[in-house]
């Protein structure tokens, strides 16, 4: 049982920097065995916290990109027919019996794994991702709550098909819809907030090592205050690293350097064209004096 | 308190450890609070913080993760839970002490609701009533206004009256027949549908793969309905209050008979109310709806709810078939020009714009105030809403948007 100043130094050394609630959030669910569901504005990290929790765990990420009109064939199984179709054509020379050949195009060779299906049939736990589950259908999502619970899998042709193990179940949610009640109570809940200004210089300074410790600073405290701004779109954490970086490749050491250069480099964290234009430069001179 | 050991699996432990009585009355606690919790999350609870029983924030966050379920709740919680463990919030007498908490049905509310849902009695006693005079008029230039209503409303039949059982049915059978003129509208783009009249090709032909070629099952597709996603914004600020029992029904009737709809409280702030209108009890959601309404009486800020909403709730509840209705008198206090960008903004999400307006019944009204000039390119369709007969009339016009 792993616990929680573990896990956090764990997250660290792969590279994600988690606050008390995420770690907590994370602890129980790999030790209550339960789905986790993470949702916040898009940008936080929801995705990177999957991928993070694979190399914690070491194992490997499956990942399930949920999508309207998502449905069983893409997410669970299929039947690849086109070999199926190849291979009753090649044993027609053969002469063997209807029912042998039967009896072999209805087995594991010929089945193509979905995500979901490949997810219960690994050998060791993976950390299964089903993200934005908001965006599938709501028929999708009470199927997903059926194996959700059971982790089987029914293939008529082949018959249950049991969780060899328990995957570490991952789901994220950008709130465009509503969930279902019923699937909010099975999963474990954690809502992802825009970290704070030393969360956020640690998430630099890991994500961008060669980076400078004073304008990392800057830059949180600039990107911070600049969510405080009445936008449209608040530059989420990738954004500030997107920043970060491009601010390093022109070689810019400090954000009270050269204005209109950094001026022009806020359309890595301004994504809408009301943002671009409601800070205007005096509005950007305002912030870099507050976080310098 | 002595810590609980690993023992918590026997079940006895429920029923004779303190923690647990605290940990049941807890869970209550936050069911008081629209909470959705069943008896396995206490045990759960009890489960989860039971193993290294030190740091006070780390039960904290263990519990949050475990009893949250949606961001107003993760919200929410930090103040529930000083309330309880800690006392540090508004007290709430008594009820979570009493002994046989378990035992409380859903009726037996708690006594802070009691004495408001005794105005079922006629007299109601301190129960709060919109239609109740004096305290918490309209500031500034729309009081004015408002005195002149007043006058009107002794010549002429209006919805201030309309309190009683048989209009209140009324109201909501008008919001019903609403609702169902323009619940649906026909989608252009097909999709699969087993009762579909037109062959879908492609996933005919797909399946055929299955069967050599040979399209043995056919796939068909339709246009869907696809449900026409409603929010009502209903101001009931004190210019407001004589109308607002009344289209509260009204708007609850709409919440009620729709599938998707939203509704929100607008004063000087925003409050979302779909889950308290949803109330199969009547009599207890119009009396907590009351209650929020209750506190307003002030002036209205549309602009500032409206920038609320566009930031908060907008990009979840509005979609490409939205219809938007927003009941006020345009009495705003707010500035018109923040109406205007935000009434803007609202249209690049929802196509359509409903704004029904009491004040429009009468002859002598002219909809001049700032916040209406500055709201009217943005309408679809703006009508009277001062009497049933007036909320009738629109009904074709509504099913033709």
């Amino acid at each position: 049982m792993m616990n929680i100043d573990n896990i956090r130094e764990r997250l660290r050394e792969a590279d994600y920097v988690a606050d008390d609630a995420l770690a907590t959030a994370l602890q129980l669910a790999l030790n209550l065995g339960r789905p986790l569901l993470l949702e916040g504005e898009a940008g936080v990290g929801k995705t990177e916290i999957a991928k993070a929790l694979a190399t914690v765990v070491g194992t490997n990420l499956i990942r399930l990109q949920c999508y309207e009109g998502l449905d069983a064939a893409t997410a669970i199984y299929e039947w690849n027919y086109q070999k199926q179709l190849l291979y009753i054509k090649a044993s027609e020379r053969e002469e063997s019996s209807a029912k042998a050949v039967e009896q072999h195009i209805f087995t594991d060779d010929f089945l193509l794994e979905r995500p979901l299906l490949q997810a219960i049939r690994q050998a060791e736990s993976p950390v299964l991702l089903i993200d934005e589950i908001d965006r599938a259908d709501e028929e999708f999502e009470a199927y997903l709550l059926e194996i959700l619970s059971d982790f089987q899998i029914t293939v008529p042709e082949l018959g249950t098909i049991e969780a060899k193990s328990v995957p570490h179940v991952i789901l994220t949610s950008n709130g465009t819809r509503e969930l279902s009640d019923a699937l909010r109570r099975r999963c474990l809940y954690s809502y992802v907030d825009f970290p704070s200004q030393e969360r956020e210089l640690e998430i630099i300074l890991s994500r961008v090592p060669a980076i400078e410790r004073d304008l990392a600073e800057q830059i949180s405290h600039f990107v911070l205050n600049l969510r405080k701004e009445d936008l449209e779109k608040n530059p989420g954490v990738a954004e500030t690293l997107d920043w970060a970086a491009a601010l390093l490749g022109l070689k810019i050491s400090s954000l009270d350097g050269d204005f209109e250069t950094i001026q022009s480099t806020l359309i890595c964290l301004l994504k809408t064209e009301t943002d671009l234009k409601s800070i205007t430069p005096d509005v950007a001179s305002r912030l870099i004096g507050k976080a310098a | 308190m002595e810590p609980i050991g690993h023992d918590l699996h026997e079940k006895n432990i429920l029923q004779h450890h303190p923690l647990a009585a605290r940990m049941v009355g807890f869970i209550d606690h936050l069911r008081m609070n629209e909470f959705v919790l069943g008896p396995a999350e206490t045990e759960t609870a009890l489960h989860v913080i039971g193993d290294p029983f030190s740091v006070e924030n780390d039960a904290r966050h263990k519990l949050k993760v475990l009893l949250t379920g949606r961001p107003e709740e993760w919200r929410q919680f930090d103040d529930l839970f000083e309330a309880y463990w800690q006392a540090a919030g508004k007290a709430r007498p008594s009820w979570q002490h009493e002994k046989n908490v378990r035992n409380r049905t859903k009726a037996s509310l708690p006594n802070a609701w009691q004495e408001h849902l005794s105005a079922q009695a006629p007299e109601g006693g301190n129960a709060p009533q919109i239609e109740a005079p004096g305290e918490g008029d309209v500031q500034g230039d729309a009081s004015g206004r408002l005195i002149a209503t007043e006058r009107t409303s002794r010549v002429r039949t209006d919805l201030r009256q309309y309190v009683d059982v048989d209009e209140i049915r009324a109201a909501e059978k008008l919001a019903y027949q609403l609702a169902s003129a323009m619940r649906y509208r026909l989608s252009r783009r097909h999709r699969l549908d087993r009762r579909g009249r037109r062959l879908d090709l492609r996933r005919t032909i797909r399946q055929s793969l299955a069967s050599g070629g040979e399209p043995l099952k056919l796939s068909h597709r339709a246009r869907p309905d696809r449900p026409v996603r409603l929010v009502v914004f209903l101001d009931v600020s004190g210019s407001m209050k004589h109308y607002s029992r009344f289209f509260l029904q009204f708007v609850k009737g709409l919440v009620c008979q729709w599938v998707e709809a939203d509704a929100y409280l607008v004063h000087t702030k925003l409050i979302r109310v779909t889950d308290v209108v949803r109330d199969k009890n009547s009599t207890k959601a119009m009396t907590r709806l009351s209650l929020m309404a209750d506190g307003f009486g002030g002036g209205t800020k549309l602009g500032e709810s409206l920038a609320q909403f566009n930031a908060q709730y907008a990009k979840r509840s509005l979609n490409s078939r939205s219809v938007v209705m927003i009941l006020s008198d345009g009495y705003d206090t707010g500035s018109a020009d923040l109406l205007a960008t935000q009434l803007k903004q609202l249209k690049k999400r929802a196509p359509k714009l409903i704004w029904l307006n009491p004040l429009l019944g009468w002859k002598t009204y002219e909809p001049v105030t700032d916040a209406m000039t500055a709201a009217r390119p943005y309408i679809d369709f703006f009508a009277a809403a001062n009497t049933l007969k007036s909320l009738a009339a629109i009904e074709p016009e509504i099913a033709a948007l």
